[in-house]
């Protein structure tokens, strides 16, 4: 420590200089020994992975047989010939844009709306979290028995009350908006992390807004809002990765709406009614680990790097930017 | 600082979500070669993946256990509910089960053709087997362009169920034979609702669904996925548009709006709740394999068996249908592959394992001994499927390298055409073509 308190240039000597480089360097192992651990996870878990990824996206690889080379084959192929990426991809959009923003603004919308209960905080905000606990697979199976079109309790309700219910999964215009409230229902977690950012607002700042006269549109917009949006942009983050990776609500509606709940060792149910739950990441599955494609299906997860890495690039720039006209209002 | 911070959480979240969702990897085992005959009194242990559960699964490992009186010393780990997914991923990382058990005849051509089943032709010819007395169509769905990589652990042949009781009320004297009767048929056993909705469907056309889909259909008209050359030609074949003409013709007697809504409302084709056993559908295409799930789930319902029905310019096939099956096979990186071959050789070639296996599960025996067999238990809706069997004009799917890329084409096709989405037949079947022949270009 005396060694970094020195003024530099005070000793003409040069030994403390080297003792103060070995110091550094010592420091340094000793943090890289802390970090090792973590270091080497990276490399193995996400550094291989990735780099493996965009070699074999230049190949043509069944994963039995080593992988030869063919350029931008693959990339070609994804552009011109093979139809069904572009409607796995427009499906991922479409979940990619309207789950996002549906499932912050249900998530805080909820949790607005716990955070003012006077009497019973702790069983609504357990029953709000529940369906979160659901595993996708059974919590899907249930929800297309809920909104089946003949006999589901939805649709039954709906009847009574003299509304035609949709068919819901077994409508290809309505298979995503359904997947959407299925996504909705189970978002207790966000729900959960959106109103501890709530309640950890300072209430003076609302008790001074009061005082000068802002209402609970302004006090929600000026003081609620630029508080949480920390948490709101990782609350956009993780829908935005959530969409971008549906899978098993997807696969597991698109079959149970089809009239069985078999799926696995053939694709003929994938994405049914008629390709409207197909979604990318189904289709990179499908393509690797169905039909052998893996250079393919690599290409297919190379453009979904690069992808999701500009959405989330964007989405963050414009929040910091936001947050910073705000900070200066 | 921030802006590093930034970065890394950037970097971290497109790295988190590319790696999760791609694939990356491999691996596989290496290629086993012909393997000894194991000793007589080998004591070694066997596994075997298969997709078997419930009853099923115990008659099969009750079967695969019979091993044991060529091989006393032999014991079996039967691995139930595995699919054909984790057969694969098993493959690919080099732990393999000594013997593959697949439901889906339709990979069979990918796994042959990236040699992650092993050829059994040298083990056939060392021990000079005899696979003649395996039908041809059964013998061409378990090879791939000549190479012999999987053997049949019994077949499954598609014909015709029919209510007794409501063809009694409609006055229907037996099973329809043309594709004609059946639109006929429809209209006299189907019951609407006075509000217009369909409370008991004749045939339901919805596809795909139950057993309905276009492979299970094509045989009755005589349609093909693949031409002379092995590429698609859908939209050039007069057989796929009578096809889906008749599809048509049958959806606009129930209206696609309310066929949609009864067919949402039918239960899960394997539980008990399936519409034929809840008598909410009067006739369906369907497998051997529905006698047993009749007898087990519905063993009230009155019902007969019958030949497919054929299209008028396909009657003379009338009495055949499509074949398909259950596959077995030796995985590539096997250990014991000559262990593996012997249990494969019991389980499709043993006439008592075979009608053991049969009389079990109720799907068809393969090889001419056991058809015959007097152990073999047989009712009346049963000989119907080993009358087909014994047709000659057994149909079967066409081996592909792209596993069931061909056949979800056709069947999303079918969707599409059944929901007026896709309305020029020969212009949708031309992309089915495209998009088949691009898959087919890959491999």
């Amino acid at each position: 420590m005396t060694a970094t308190l020195r003024p530099t240039g005070t000793d003409p000597s040069p030994a403390p200089a080297t003792g103060l480089a070995r110091v550094r360097s010592r420091r340094r192992w000793v943090v890289l020994g802390f970090m090792a651990p973590a270091i080497v996870g990276f490399l193995v878990f996400f550094g291989y992975p990735l780099v493996a990824t965009v070699y074999f996206s230049f190949t043509k690889y069944d994963l039995i047989n080593a992988p030869v080379w063919i350029g931008f084959g693959n990339y070609v192929r994804m552009f011109t010939t093979e139809p069904l990426v572009g409607t796995a991809a427009y499906n991922t959009l479409w979940l990619v844009i309207v789950l996002t923003v549906c499932r912050v603004v249900f998530a805080l919308g909820v949790a607005s709306v716990i955070s003012r209960l006077r009497r019973g905080l702790g069983l609504i905000r357990t029953l709000c979290y529940l369906p979160a606990l659901a595993p996708p697979a059974a919590a899907t199976l249930v929800f297309v028995f809920v909104f089946n079109p003949e006999f589901g309790p939805v649709n039954r309700f709906l009847r009574a009350i003299g509304i035609d219910g949709g068919l819901w999964f077994n409508d290809p215009a309505m298979s995503k908006p359904s997947l959407t409230l299925l996504v909705l229902w189970g978002s207790g977690e966000l729900m959960i992390i959106i109103l501890a950012a709530l309640l950890d607002v300072p209430q003076e700042q609302y008790e001074s807004a009061s005082l000068d006269g802002a209402g609970p549109a302004r006090r929600f917009w000026h003081i609620t809002l630029p508080s949480i949006s920390p948490v709101l942009l990782f609350g956009v983050v993780n829908s935005m990765i959530f969409a971008l990776q549906f899978f098993t609500q997807a696969v597991v509606a698109g079959a149970a709406a089809a009239g069985t709940a078999d799926v696995a060792g053939n694709t003929k149910y994938i994405g049914n009614p008629q390709n409207s739950t197909l979604t990318y990441p189904v289709w990179l599955y499908v393509q690797g680990f169905r039909y052998s494609n893996m250079g393919y299906a690599a290409a297919m997860a190379v453009l979904l790097f690069i992808v999701s890495f500009a959405f989330t690039a964007i989405l963050v720039r414009q929040l910091r930017r936001a947050s910073h006209v705000e900070e200066a209002a | 600082m921030r802006k590093a911070s930034m970065r890394v959480l950037l970097v971290s979240v497109a790295l988190l979500v590319a790696s999760c969702s791609g694939a990356a990897g491999g691996g596989g085992g290496t290629s086993g070669d012909i393997g000894a005959a194991p000793a007589k009194d080998a004591d070694l242990t066997l596994t075997v993946y298969s997709k078997f559960a419930d009853r099923e699964y115990r008659e099969v490992t009750a079967t695969l256990e019979t091993i044991r009186k060529k091989f006393p010393n032999i014991k079996i780990n039967h691995q139930g509910n595995q699919d054909d997914d984790k057969l694969t991923q098993s493959i690919q990382a080099g732990n393999p089960p000594d013997v593959a058990i697949s439901f889906y005849t339709d990979n069979l051509g990918n796994w042959c053709h990236n040699g992650a089943f092993q050829d059994l032709q040298p083990y056939i010819d060392r021990d000079r087997t005899d696979v003649n007395v395996i039908p041809q169509a059964v013998r061409d769905y378990t090879s791939y362009q000549g190479k012999r990589c999987a053997m049949p652990l019994l077949a499954d042949i598609f014909g015709f169920y029919y209510n007794k009781d409501m063809f009694a009320a409609a006055g229907l004297p037996g099973p329809p034979k043309t594709t004609d009767d059946i639109i006929e048929y429809s209209r006299k056993l189907t019951r609407f609702a006075p509000d217009g909705s369909i409370e008991v469907a004749g045939f339901l056309p919805s596809m795909p669904f139950y057993g309905n889909l276009a492979e299970v259909w094509a045989p009755s008209f005589g349609a093909k996925y693949l031409n002379a050359e092995g590429k698609s030609g859908l939209a050039g074949s007069k057989q796929w548009q009578e096809l889906f003409e008749f599809q048509k013709k049958l959806v606009d007697f129930y209206g696609k709006e309310k066929l949609e809504r009864f067919k949402a409302g039918l239960g899960d084709e394997y539980s008990p709740d399936n519409a034929f056993h809840k008598g909410k559908i009067a006739m369906m295409f369907d497998g051997e394999f529905r006698t047993a799930f009749l007898a087990d789930q519905a063993p009230s319902v009155n019902y007969g068996t019958a030949p497919a029905p054929m299209s008028p310019s396909n009657a003379s096939m009338y009495g055949g249908g499509l074949v398909t099956g259950t596959i077995i096979a030796i995985p590539k990186g096997v250990k014991n592959p000559g262990a593996s071959w012997e249990l494969i050789k019991h389980m499709t070639l043993d006439t008592d394992a075979i009608v053991q296996l049969s009389n079990g599960i109720k799907n068809m025996p393969t090889t001419a001994d056991s058809i015959t067999s007097p152990n073999l238990q047989v009712n009346e809706q049963f000989r119907t499927f080993l009358d087909i069997y014994s047709s000659g004009k057994l149909v079967a799917k066409p081996s592909t390298a792209i596993g069931d890329a061909h056949l979800k084409a056709v069947n999303d096709f079918a969707e599409k055409w059944i929901a007026g989405t896709e309305t020029d037949l020969r212009a949708g079947l031309k992309k089915v073509d495209d998009q088949i022949n691009d898959a087919l270009a890959q491999k």
